[in-house]
């Protein structure tokens, strides 16, 4: 029984870096129908900048983590933003394609973090403080994956207390549901959307980030993570957030348990074919803004 | 929505025959010509290719083979697929499961018949997944079978439901995600991340020999024609012409009356079958399936060699297959990482500027030069609305 019961934890911080992974996913995706699959390597991207704050504070490798979420985000973000400016932006409305191309610059940015550190996963410590864990009703709670949950839990409310009170958070979601109605009321929807990038690859970031806690950091590091974030955009539903979480949740929950009874390799085939089995069910995912359109 | 449906109806669709039906071989002719002699020209390849290189192309000939089929499935049928590696690796290991039991039988000093990574794992008689495929005719009818029936499930599934675009394309890769990790994982099914090698013989002769691995090429060569020729037939068909309506329009295709869910499955499932059979080619050709050669990378790399061709021309996107992979082994034989970073500056090129590939290039190059025959001839300016055929998105919007 505290077997099966040890699994929630672990399923629930696997879930807390879905979600951060998804977020940014979803938002570019319903927003602007962009596919990203370099969204990985930013996760990957962030993860470094963990590590490379861990060289530059030796000395003090307890507050590393602490600034790597930070830095970890605006790098991120800069650099999806860079890339949004430059190339995505001429893809909208063409999300396939998008795919592809994205999947080109994710190889590229593989290849750089191959060149720049080597092949061989790098080393990120933990910091003193989230060594260890407490029993709580014999479920064994490691700070690691307490922090983790709470990062998200964090990043989650921020982004709440944004798209709903926040003025640009409101335009977001404006263009987010309807792009020329929003272009009618005077919404620079391209701003936005360049806003949007930012915070969906900041995001990714502060995924990677949490990734250092509990996996090897290495370039294909976001590569394993990127098809269960989309799984997650397909089971939660176009540019909702609390498809998002529950989706990202249920997903992580469900590949720990599928783990803890049967193996790995079957867990993954068991959550795909519960995603179909799903989609039968609920084919526009878990929540969707009702529509009368056809499709 | 409404951006996109106004350029959907903006753009002519591609042309594609329809009425008045021809006779199935007037309808082929062309092709059939064609592909008779790229046939002849590759069967004359072993003369002056060595050894080696005529094995290389042997394979780029397999990858050929996937992009046919996944040029009808994402060109004309408009399902952008990320798996395919998966059935390349269905196929594959269908009949290197054949190969490897042939060899057992054959083998007097391997003990218990079992291979060797069976008896790693501590197994001590052969698992019931593996006994049917010692029988040839039912590793060769699971070759088909097994990646068509998976493609028919999934399809049906998803397509049943409505479920298209993004959506499939990421449904697809966790497919191939999930397979390669069920690969890697079931090691004593499998032989993990080893993958299964080691084939000496089939059907009794040795497949190393230069004769065998002669008729190993033209018969790849022979199935590529044989399986582009199909793949021009139902493209061409009134089906053809069915697929390519449900890409540029699904709910008015529903509203005439058909299903496009079965429209579409099953050309999902005949291009499943199709890279089944690459796949199956692959084994004796490369002496090894292992899970690297499936899984997502891979299956992308189907995918960019279709764009890099032409996703709306089968030919094309056999062509950019052979063109790809053999600029791929040139390139990572002299500059390992440089072949990585243009790799993926040629997505972005492609995608960006040629979304029709090498044979869109083509065509609009014959295009040109015909409108300037046309106008010596006339002395005037020809019309220009004729050309090629209008570039169409059919992933409009994601569902």
């Amino acid at each position: 029984m505290d077997a099966i019961l040890n699994q929630i934890p672990i399923g629930l911080a696997i879930g807390a870096v879905l979600l951060l992974a998804a977020l940014g996913l979803n938002f570019t995706f319903g927003q602007m129908g962009v596919i990203n699959m370099a969204h990985g390597e930013f996760m990957m991207v962030g993860a470094y900048t963990a590590f490379v704050m861990h060289a530059w504070f030796e000395l003090n490798p307890d507050y590393a983590l602490v600034l790597a979420i930070p830095a970890a985000f605006v790098l991120t973000g800069l650099l999806g933003l860079a890339l949004e400016v430059s190339v995505i932006r001429r893809f909208y409305g063409r999300p396939l394609d998008t795919l592809l191309l994205t999947f080109g610059i994710g190889l590229v940015l593989q290849q750089i973090a191959r060149d720049i550190f080597g092949a061989p996963n790098v080393d990120v410590p933990a910091p003193v403080w989230l060594a260890g864990g407490v029993d709580v009703l014999g479920i064994r709670l490691h700070f690691a994956r307490l922090f983790i949950l709470a990062l998200a839990v964090l990043c989650v409310i921020a982004i709440a207390y944004y798209l709903n009170r926040s003025k640009p958070g409101r335009q977001m979601r404006a263009v987010l549901h309807n792009r020329d109605l929003a272009a009618v009321t005077g919404i620079a929807t391209r701003r936005i959307d360049a806003t949007t990038f930012f915070l969906g690859s900041g995001l990714a970031g502060i995924a990677g980030v949490a990734l250092t806690l509990i996996g090897p950091t290495g370039p294909t590091l976001g590569h394993n993570y990127i098809v269960d974030a989309f799984l997650v955009v397909v089971v939660g539903g176009l540019g909702q957030l609390r498809g998002t979480i529950l989706a990202a949740l249920a997903l992580g929950l469900l590949n720990a348990f599928a783990e803890f009874w049967t193996d790995a390799s079957l867990a993954k085939v068991l959550v795909f074919v519960a995603i179909i089995g799903f989609l039968q069910a609920r084919p526009q995912g878990m929540f969707t803004v009702r529509s009368r359109a056809l499709t | 929505m409404t951006a996109d449906d106004t350029r959907a109806t903006a753009r002519p669709a591609p042309a594609v025959a329809t009425d008045p039906q021809p006779s199935l071989l007037a309808r082929l002719r062309g092709p059939l010509v064609v592909a008779a002699l790229v046939a002849a020209a590759l069967l004359v390849l072993p003369l002056f290719l060595d050894q080696f290189r005529l094995n290389l192309f042997a394979q780029y000939l397999c990858y050929a083979i996937v992009a046919i089929g996944i040029a009808l499935a994402w060109g004309r049928g408009g399902m952008l697929t990320l798996g395919h590696g998966v059935y390349f690796g269905l196929g594959g290991y269908a009949l290197a499961m054949h190969l490897t039991l042939a060899r057992i039988a054959e083998d007097p000093m391997a003990p218990g018949g079992l291979p060797d990574f069976m008896e790693w794992s501590g197994l001590e008689t052969l698992p019931l997944l593996w006994r049917p495929f010692a029988h040839p005719a039912f590793a060769l009818a699971a070759v088909v079978a097994v990646p068509g029936a998976v493609a028919a499930l999934l399809g049906w599934a998803v397509f049943r439901q409505r479920v298209r675009g993004a959506y499939f394309a990421i449904l697809n890769q966790a497919l191939a995600a999930a397979f390669v990790i069920l690969i890697i994982g079931q090691q004593h099914l499998t032989g993990g991340t080893n993958g299964l090698t080691d084939f000496p013989t089939f059907a009794g002769t040795d497949l190393y020999s230069p004769e065998a691995q002669w008729v190993v090429f033209v018969i790849v060569v022979i199935t590529t024609a044989l399986i582009y020729l199909l793949f021009r037939h139902v493209a061409g068909s009134r089906y053809g012409a069915l697929l390519v309506a449900v890409r540029d329009g699904e709910d008015r295709v529903r509203f005439l009356g058909y299903n496009p869910t079965w429209i579409k499955t099953f050309a999902y499932t005949l291009s499943a079958m199709a890279a089944g059979i690459a796949g199956a080619l692959f084994v004796p050709v490369m002496g090894i399936i292992s899970p690297e050669m499936l899984g997502v990378v891979p299956s992308i790399m189907f995918v960019l060699a279709v764009a890099i061709g032409g996703r709306y021309s089968l030919a094309g996107a056999a062509v950019g297959a052979v063109v790809m992979n053999a600029a791929q082994t040139t390139f990572s034989e002299n500059f390992a990482n440089g072949w990585l970073y243009l790799q993926g500056v040629l997505f972005v090129v492609v995608i960006a500027f040629a979304p029709r590939g090498l044979a869109g290039i083509a065509q609009s190059i014959a295009a040109t030069v015909q409108r300037s025959w046309r106008a010596r001839a006339t002395g005037g300016a020809a019309g220009s609305a004729a050309g090629a055929p209008q570039e169409t998105d059919a992933s409009g919007s994601p569902r």
